[in-house]
C-alpha cells in the first residue's frame, strides 16, 4: 500500500468539516472584522495596497497633465505639491512595502506547508494601522492640507515655521504609525520562515521567494527603527519646539542622514521581494531546477547588507567631503555585482530551455529591459561629479522609476499574473495579459526614458511649472501623452482581474504544474490551508513528490482546534505543536486605539496619553486568559 | 492593397521617428544644460557622461543579446538544450562577477579622477561671490579678497570670462540649490552652513540656473541668470555695482523717488544712496540693468514690472511681496525711476 492509499484510507470527510470548522473565518459583516486567517489577511493587503497603486498613479497622472505644457495653471503650486508629495508617500509607504507584505503574507505559509502565520492577530492588528494610516494621509489631501514637503519631507521647510498647516504633521506622525505595521509584519514573517517551515524544509532548500522574503524582513527591522525615530524627532520639532533639526542648536543634515539610512535600504526592501518572483516565475516556466541556488541567496543576503551602506549617494550635494563620498561611489557600484549575479544566474536557467511564454515570464523579461537600464543609470548617479549635474533632476526620476517599475512593480505584476489562480480559484486572461504588459512596456519606456534627456537639458524635479523659453515644452507634452498609454496598460491588468473572478478558466490545484508547496492545495486553498502537513524531500517539493509518485505527510496535528507545527531553524525536525489564537477584535480595537494615540497628537498633546490608556485596555482585552480557561476545562472534561 | 497599407504605417512611423528625433536635437534651448558645457567643470563631467553612456550602452546591448539569443534560440530547436553546470557557471563568473568587478573598479577610480576637477582648491585671490538662496529669490554679494562685502545684486551673476569663481553658498530660511549646469554641478545650500563651490565660464554667454532642492510654494520659480563677460566688461559693470544710486537728475525719475520712498517698497527693499535701507528682499540699487522680474521668472520690461508692482501674487502666487496700489501717474513715474537705476 503506497503512502497516498494510506492517506486515502485514514481520510474521512469528518475530519475535514472539523478542519473547516475550527479555520474558517467568520461570515458576515461584524464577521469580517474578526478574521485572523494570513490568507484573509493577505488578501487584504494586496488589494488595499493595489488601490493606493491606483490613487497614487491618478496623482502622478495630475501631475503630468499640469507639466504637459509650459506655465500650465492646471493645478495651483500649492496642490502640486500636495501632490507630488502624496504621490510619493503613497508608492513608497502606502503601496509597495505594504503590497510585498500582502504577498508575502499570502503566499509564504503556503509555500512553506504550514497553515497560518506565527500571529495571526499581530497581523490583522498589522493590517489595521495599514488601513488607518492610509485612509488617514488620504483624509488629509481631500480637505486639501496634505503634506507639500516631499516624501522626503527636509526640515527646515519640514518645520513648523515654514510649513504651518497641518499636512506635515500628518505626515511625521502617519509615517511614525504606518511603520508599526511594516515591523510588525517583518517579524511575524521572520518567525514563521524560521519555525514554521515544513519538516525536511531545511534552510537551503527553502524557495528563493522565501528567502528574499527574509531578507526584506530583516532589512524593515532594522531600516524603520531609524524612520520612527526621525519622523518622532520632527514631531517633536513641531509641536513642541524640540528643535532637533534647527540650524544652530541641532542641525538639518541630521534628518538627512537618519531619513536616507532608512531611505535607502527602502528602495532594497521593495526590491528583493521582487527579485524572488522573478526566481519563482523563472523555476516554473522553464520547469527546471534553477541555476546558482546558493549564488542567487548569497546575492540576496548581500544586497541586504551593502544596501545599508549606501544612504550618503542621495546627499552628495549637501557640502560633505569629497574624499568621504568618493568611497560611497564604491559601495554604491558595489550592490551591482549581486545585480550581475542575480540577472546571469536567471540567464543562464533560461538559456536554450524552450521557456512558456506566459504572461508572467513576460513582464519577467520586460523587467530584464527595464531594471538592467534603471541599475546602469544607477551606477552613473553613484559616482559623486556626475551626480551633482543631475540630482534631484528629471535624470533622477527616470532612474528611479526604472528601477522602482522596472525592479519591483513588473516582477509584481508578473507575480499576480502567476499567483492569481491560487488566490482565486481562476486563471487571468493570457490574451488580455498579454495586451496589457505590451502597453505597459511601450508605454513606461516612452514615458519614462524621455526623461533622462529632460533631467540632462536642465529640468529639476519637483517643479510644478517651467517656462516656455528652456524648450522643455514638447518633450513634456510627449512624456504626458506616453503616460497616458502606461496607465491604460495597468488599466488592462486591473480590468483582468475582475473579468477573471467570474470568467476566467478554473485553475486546479497547480495550474502552471510549479514546483513549490502553494500549489499542492487547492485554488483558493482551504481555510487550513493544507489538509496534511506535507514532508519535503528537495528544493522543489512538489516535482519530487511527482517524481516519487507518493507524499509524505505529518499526521497527529489536532484537527479539533488551530495548532501549527513548530520545525527547528536550520533543519525543519519537528520541535512541537502549538495552539494557535481564532478570529478576534481586539487586534481592530487595539489599531483604533493606537490610532487615536498617534493621529490626536497632530491636535492635542494629550491624546498620546489617552491612546496608551485606550491601548493598555485593548491589550488587556487582547491577552485575556479567558479563552485558554476554557479550553483547557474542555480539555479536562 | 495591403502593399500601400504598409508603406503608409512605414512613412507614418518614419515621420514619429524623424519628429522625435527633431525634438531630441533642436527643441531644448541649451541654456541650462548639462550637456551643453560652457566651463571647464562642467565639460569634464560631460564628457565623463558620455564615456558612462558609451560603456552602459554596450553592456544594455551585451545582456540584451544574451537574453534574447538564450531564450529564442531554445524556442528554435525541437528539444530544449539548456546550458550544461560548467557553461553557466562560466557565464555567471565572467558576466557576473569578473566584468562587473573590472568596469567598476575603472567606473569608480575614473570618477574619483574627475571629481578632482570638481574639488580642486582655488588660487587665493579667485574672485569670491557670496550667495544666500531665500524662499524665492537669490542674494548676491562680491566679496574682496579680504572676505568683505563689496557690492550687492539679486538674481543675477555676472563672472569674468576664463577666470575661477569661488560661491560661497548659504541660506537663511530652508535649503536651496545652487546649479548652473552649463559651468558646474549643483551645490546645497543649507542654513547654519557655508558650502563652497566654483564655477568657471570658457566663453562670453548668458546661462541660467535654477533651484534644485525643493525649497516651497514657489520652488519652480526661483532662478537666475549667470552672465559671463570680458574681463574688463566685468571689471566696469563690477565697479558701477559698487556705486550707490545715482540721484535722479529729472523731474519726473525724483518723482518716482518719492514716490518708492514712501511707499511700502522701502520695508524690505534698498537702494543704496537713499533712504530705503530694507534687507529682506532684493536690492535695487542697480536694479534696471537686470534682465529679469522676479527670480528669473518675467523679463524685466516696463508691463511686467508694473504688473508685478501691482500684483505680485498673479504673477508668483505665494511669493512675499505684497501688492501696492499706486495712482496711474506715480507708477508710471515708479517705473521709470526704477528702470533709471542702471
Amino acid at each position: 500500500m503506497t503512502s497516498h492509499e494510506r492517506i486515502q484510507a485514514i481520510d474521512s470527510s469528518e475530519e475535514i468539516r472539523l478542519l473547516t470548522e475550527v479555520w474558517r473565518s467568520p461570515p458576515g459583516f461584524f464577521g469580517w472584522f474578526t478574521h485572523v486567517n494570513q490568507t484573509s489577511v493577505g488578501k487584504r493587503f494586496i488589494i488595499t495596497g493595489f488601490v493606493f497603486f491606483i490613487l497614487g498613479g491618478v496623482l502622478a497622472l495630475l501631475m503630468r497633465l499640469q507639466l504637459a505644457t509650459p506655465e500650465n495653471e492646471f493645478l495651483n503650486p500649492d496642490l502640486y505639491n500636495q501632490i507630488f508629495t502624496m504621490h510619493g508617500i503613497t508608492m513608497m509607504f502606502l503601496f509597495a512595502v505594504p503590497i510585498m507584505e500582502g504577498f508575502a503574507i499570502y503566499i509564504i505559509p503556503l509555500m512553506l506547508g504550514t497553515r497560518d502565520m506565527s500571529f495571526p492577530r499581530l497581523n490583522a492588528f498589522g493590517y489595521y494601522v495599514y488601513l488607518i494610516a492610509g485612509a488617514a494621509m488620504y483624509l488629509s489631501l481631500f480637505l486639501g492640507m496634505a503634506p507639500a514637503v516631499g516624501w522626503f519631507a527636509y526640515p527646515p521647510l519640514a518645520d513648523a515655521k515654514h510649513s504651518p498647516g497641518m499636512g506635515v504633521d500628518f505626515y511625521a506622525t502617519v509615517v511614525t504609525f504606518m511603520e508599526i505595521s511594516a515591523l510588525v509584519a517583518a517579524v511575524e514573517l521572520i518567525v514563521t520562515i524560521f519555525k514554521q517551515r515544513a519538516p525536511g524544509m531545511s534552510l537551503n532548500r527553502m524557495p528563493l521567494f522565501v528567502w528574499s522574503i527574509l531578507v526584506m524582513s530583516f532589512m524593515i527591522v532594522f531600516a524603520m527603527p531609524p524612520l520612527m525615530v526621525t519622523s518622532i524627532m520632527l514631531a517633536l520639532d513641531r509641536t513642541v519646539g524640540a528643535h532637533f533639526f534647527t540650524p544652530g542648536s541641532g542641525d538639518p543634515l541630521l534628518w538627512q542622514h537618519l531619513f536616507w539610512f532608512f531611505g535607502h535600504p527602502e528602495v532594497y526592501i521593495i526590491f528583493v521581494p521582487a527579485l524572488g518572483m522573478i526566481s519563482s516565475i523563472i523555476i516554473t516556466f522553464t520547469r527546471r531546477p534553477i541555476f546558482g541556488y546558493t549564488a542567487l541567496v548569497l546575492s540576496l543576503v548581500a544586497t541586504g547588507f551593502i544596501g545599508f551602506g549606501l544612504w550618503v549617494h542621495h546627499m552628495y550635494t549637501t557640502g560633505l567631503p569629497h574624499l568621504a563620498a568618493n568611497f560611497f561611489t564604491a559601495a554604491s557600484s558595489m550592490i551591482a555585482i549581486p545585480s550581475g549575479v542575480q540577472v546571469f544566474c536567471w540567464l543562464a536557467s533560461l538559456w536554450g530551455t524552450r521557456p512558456r511564454f506566459a504572461t508572467p515570464l513576460l513582464y519577467v523579461l520586460g523587467f530584464f529591459f527595464i531594471f538592467v537600464i534603471g541599475g546602469l543609470s544607477g551606477v552613473m548617479v553613484a559616482s559623486v561629479p556626475f551626480d551633482t549635474q543631475v540630482h534631484d533632476t528629471y535624470f533622477l526620476v527616470a532612474h528611479f522609476h526604472y528601477v522602482l517599475i522596472g525592479g519591483a512593480v513588473f516582477p509584481l505584476f508578473g507575480g499576480l499574473y502567476y499567483w492569481y489562480p491560487k488566490l482565486t480559484g481562476r486563471l487571468m486572461s493570457e490574451g488580455l495579459g498579454k495586451a496589457s504588459f505590451w502597453l505597459t512596456f511601450i508605454g513606461f519606456n516612452l514615458t519614462f526614458f524621455p526623461m533622462h534627456y529632460l533631467g540632462l537639458q536642465g529640468m529639476p524635479r519637483r517643479v510644478y511649472t517651467y517656462l516656455e523659453p528652456l524648450g522643455w515644452g514638447d518633450l513634456n507634452l510627449f512624456v504626458s501623452l506616453s503616460s497616458g498609454l502606461l496607465a491604460v496598460g495597468f488599466l488592462a491588468t486591473f480590468v483582468n482581474v475582475f473579468r477573471s473572478l467570474k470568467r476566467g478558466r478554473p485553475a486546479g490545484d497547480n495550474p502552471w504544474d510549479a514546483d513549490s508547496l502553494e500549489w499542492g492545495t487547492a485554488s483558493p486553498p482551504p481555510p487550513y490551508n493544507f489538509r496534511y502537513i506535507p514532508v519535503v524531500m528537495g528544493r522543489y517539493p512538489l516535482w519530487e513528490h511527482l517524481k516519487n509518485q507518493e507524499v509524505p505527510v505529518v499526521t497527529g496535528i489536532r484537527s479539533d482546534r488551530r495548532e501549527l507545527l513548530v520545525t527547528s531553524l536550520l533543519d525543519a525536525h519537528p520541535e512541537s505543536r502549538s495552539k494557535m489564537p481564532g478570529p478576534t477584535v481586539w487586534p481592530l480595537l487595539l489599531a483604533l486605539a493606537v490610532g487615536i494615540g498617534f493621529g490626536g497628537f497632530i491636535f492635542h498633546n494629550i491624546f498620546p496619553v489617552v491612546g496608551f490608556i485606550l491601548s493598555f485596555i485593548a491589550i488587556v482585552g487582547w491577552f485575556w486568559p479567558r479563552q485558554l480557561a476554557r479550553e483547557a476545562r474542555e480539555e479536562s472534561s | 492593397m495591403t502593399s500601400t497599407r504598409v508603406g503608409f504605417n512605414r512613412s507614418r512611423l518614419r515621420g514619429a521617428a524623424l519628429s522625435l528625433a527633431c525634438v531630441l536635437l533642436c527643441a531644448c534651448s541649451g541654456q541650462q544644460s548639462a550637456i551643453t558645457p560652457q566651463g571647464p567643470v562642467a565639460d569634464r563631467i560631460a564628457w565623463f557622461f558620455w564615456i558612462m553612456t558609451g560603456v552602459a550602452g554596450a553592456i544594455l546591448a551585451l545582456v540584451l543579446f544574451l537574453l534574447l539569443a538564450g531564450v529564442f534560440r531554445g524556442r528554435q530547436q525541437a528539444q530544449s538544450k539548456p546550458l550544461t553546470y560548467i557553461q553557466s557557471r562560466n557565464l555567471v563568473l565572467v558576466s557576473g562577477v569578473v566584468m562587473p568587478v573590472a568596469v567598476l573598479l575603472g567606473f569608480t577610480l575614473f570618477s574619483a579622477m574627475t571629481d578632482r576637477v570638481v574639488a580642486k582648491p582655488l588660487p587665493a585671490d579667485a574672485l569670491t561671490v557670496e550667495i544666500i538662496g531665500h524662499q524665492w529669490w537669490w542674494e548676491v554679494h562680491y566679496l574682496d579678497n579680504r572676505q568683505r562685502r563689496i557690492a550687492t545684486t539679486a538674481n543675477e551673476i555676472h563672472i569674468p570670462v576664463g577666470r575661477p569663481v569661488r560661491l560661497l553658498l548659504k541660506a537663511t530660511d530652508v535649503i536651496h540649490s545652487f546649479w548652473v549646469p552649463n559651468l558646474s554641478g549643483k551645490t546645497d545650500m543649507i542654513p547654519g552652513k557655508t558650502n563652497t563651490g566654483w564655477l568657471q565660464a570658457d566663453q562670453p554667454g548668458t546661462f541660467r540656473g535654477q533651484c534644485v532642492e525643493f525649497c516651497g510654494l514657489q520652488h519652480a520659480r526661483m532662478a537666475f541668470w549667470v552672465e559671463a563677460q570680458p574681463a574688463g566688461e566685468f571689471q566696469s559693470w563690477l565697479a558701477r555695482q559698487r556705486e550707490p544710486a545715482a540721484a535722479p537728475d529729472d523731474p519726473v525719475l525724483a518723482r518716482g523717488q518719492a514716490v518708492f520712498l514712501a511707499s511700502q517698497c522701502v520695508m524690505c527693499h534698498a537702494v543704496r544712496g537713499t533712504r530705503a535701507l530694507g534687507r529682506v528682499a532684493p536690492d535695487l540699487t542697480h536694479f534696471g540693468g537686470r534682465r529679469t522680474l522676479a527670480a528669473a521668472s518675467v523679463p524685466n520690461s516696463r508691463g511686467h514690472l508694473a504688473g508685478w508692482i501691482l500684483d505680485p501674487q498673479g504673477i508668483k502666487p505665494g511669493n512675499f511681496m505684497p501688492p501696492t496700489a499706486l495712482a496711474p501717474d506715480d507708477l508710471s513715474a515708479l517705473l521709470d525711476y526704477l528702470h533709471s537705476l542702471k
